[in-house]
């Protein structure tokens, strides 16, 4: 793996000030993404995610700090910049009136690529995301995971080195959301960079070689998947019991180190899992061995909100204000 | 082709392939000056007289173009706007293109766009008793004029789609700056009719000095009773209303869109 940075960013501040309000969306963001990587920025919304993205593509002036992608100063040398990127939002930013071959064409022809080597690489795209079909089509008429796939089409019109990805698979559904990621690690495998943002922490534990956590503007923990879920403490299984008294015996067989949680309301117990699904097997049977009744069993895994609440002691919160998310 | 002209002309290929695809908009617009023809010429037009005389409906027809024109200022910007909200905009802004080939091509293209609405009117004008009565040169001097002026107005409309908030807010915005415009003018009635305050308003009102001088030049009925320099010299007034119009509203537009990044 090459030590070259491909993205650097130091301080990054943004405040977005409204008459009344003033939101510190960044407060001193630091990123440093290795060129052939993956970065996956996760947080909730309002975190700040979003404003990152946009201040590296350009899009945004930050406030104080400096930002240099593929070695190029984002402020000064913007148009150079925006050769080497590709931008996909988690709005799909494509023209709804034209067909999707059309909208590749155009945009193809404002990276500077002439005609007919437009129309080629639209063609290319179009089959390359399974668009062909719906190619002729304007894009008004597409479902909500093709329309995302043109927008990805999109941004790698100008076969960019490196892609940012703002949330590409917020609202899609779980089927969609799978080709997604297969799309994405495609571009991983073309050694391309990649800046993801997203709220899963399974998506970004799918996609991404190192995570970032965003909290109010700023970069809370950052580690491998695996370094950022043992501090999590990986999946965990829940049980729901029948008998609301039987509950804390329960938590005695199973969590003999202690590390379990109850919910007496839920009639809920959640243990780490570390076995697998052995260790599911395992808790049906000391269960059942005692006569315990199980009205439900799931594994579960960490979310994002677990994230936040081992590392901040509190769960994610949404920051409705924020005019960048 | 240097790429600024290249990617305008991207940018206005891509705004006029929307106007079939989305067809109620342009249908919307010529029904809209329809219906003021109708109203005018039909149930309005026989209470007004014309001072010196002369058909009211010729009179009436070039208040109709000039009024569709300034009107479609109202589209630009709800085009942009509309641009603004669904992210288009980003992705423009993200790609090594021209900056402003985005703002270049959508006031071209509104320009085509707006010719396209003005010859199915002055067809419809023609079935209604609207003749030109000069010269082709005239003719085509008149319809420059109005695209001059067409060309000025779409930059008002990239302006205002920039500031706007959403697409609603334009929509109002624009009806409540273009209303009172074409009707404190002469599109509909000789500004001798007005009441004295309003007149010299009325007079130097861009929409009046522009109605004026197509009227001349497609040899229309074009009273005024009154010798004030407006009435005098109205080609030269649209000129520079024009000029002006767009000495404004151009810069503007632009240092806007540059500062989107703030």
């Amino acid at each position: 793996m090459s030590r070259v940075a491909a993205i650097e960013a130091e301080g990054l501040v943004k405040v977005y000030r409204s008459r009344k309000t003033e939101v510190r969306a960044l407060d001193g963001v630091d990123l440093e993404v290795r060129e052939g990587t993956v970065l996956g920025l996760l947080g909730p919304n309002g975190a700040g995610k979003t404003t990152t993205v946009r201040i590296l593509a350009t899009l945004l002036r930050a406030d104080e700090g400096t930002a240099r992608v593929a070695g190029l100063d984002v402020r000064k040398e913007s148009q150079a910049v925006r050769k080497m990127i590709g931008l996909s939002g988690q709005y799909a930013a494509v023209d709804e009136n034209l067909t999707g071959r059309e909208n590749l064409w155009m945009f193809a022809r404002l990276y500077q690529l002439p005609g007919a080597e437009a129309r080629r690489r639209a063609d290319e795209l179009l089959g390359q995301f399974g668009l062909e079909d719906a190619g002729d089509r304007v894009a008004k008429t597409y479902s909500g995971g093709m329309r995302r796939r043109l927008d990805l089409a999109a941004a790698l019109v100008g076969r960019p080195r490196l892609l940012f990805l703002d949330e590409p698979t917020t609202g899609l559904d779980p089927r969609s959301r799978l080709g997604m990621w297969d799309v994405i690690r495609r571009q991983v495998r073309e050694g391309n960079t990649l800046l993801l943002t997203t709220q899963y922490l399974e998506e970004a534990d799918e996609l991404a070689d190192e995570i970032a956590v965003v909290d109010h503007g700023r970069i809370i923990a950052r580690g491998t998947a695996d370094e950022l879920k043992t501090q999590v403490g990986g999946e965990r299984i829940e049980v729901v019991v029948h008998d609301r008294e039987r509950l804390s015996e329960a938590a005695g067989m199973l969590a003999t180190d202690g590390s379990g949680s109850l919910d007496e309301r839920t009639k809920r117990l959640t243990i780490e899992a570390h076995g697998g699904a052995q260790q599911l097997v395992e808790v049906v049977r000391v269960l059942g061995d005692a006569r315990i009744g199980i009205d439900d069993i799931a594994f579960r895994r960490p979310t994002l909100d677990d994230v936040f609440l081992s590392l901040t002691g509190r769960a994610a919160e949404e920051l409705t204000e924020e005019n960048g998310e | 082709m240097p790429a600024p002209v290249a990617d305008g002309l991207v940018i206005a290929w891509r705004t006029l392939k929307r106007v079939p695809r989305i067809p109620e908009l342009a249908v919307f617009a010529i029904l809209q000056s329809i219906m003021f023809v109708v109203l005018f010429a039909f149930v309005f037009g026989g209470a007004i007289p014309l001072p010196g005389g002369g058909s009211y409906r010729e009179y009436l027809m070039p208040g109709i173009y000039v009024q569709t024109l300034a009107f479609a200022s109202i589209t630009t910007a709800i085009g942009f706007a509309d641009d603004m909200t669904k992210g288009i905009i980003d992705r423009f802004r993200s790609l090594p293109m021209a900056r402003s080939g985005v703002l270049s091509g959508r006031t071209l293209a509104d320009v085509v766009y707006t010719l396209g609405i003005l010859v199915v009117l002055m067809l419809s004008g023609l079935v209604v008793g609207w003749r030109v009565h000069s010269s082709v040169g005239d003719f085509l001097l008149a319809v420059l004029l109005m695209l001059f002026f067409t060309y000025a107005m779409a930059w008002v409309g990239v302006y205002l789609g920039l500031v706007a908030p959403t697409v609603e807010t334009v929509q109002q915005l624009g009806f409540l700056i273009i209303f009172p415009l074409t009707f404190l003018s002469n599109a509909f009635v000789p500004t001798e009719t007005l009441p004295s305050v309003l007149q010299p308003i009325a007079e130097w009102n861009p929409i009046s000095v522009l109605t004026q001088a197509t009227r001349e030049l497609f040899g229309n009925p074009s009273p005024s009773l009154t010798d004030s320099f407006p009435s005098e010299h109205p080609f030269l007034l649209s000129v520079l209303w024009t000029i002006a119009i767009l000495a404004v509203f151009a810069p503007l537009g632009v240092r806007r869109y540059r500062a989107i990044d703030r």
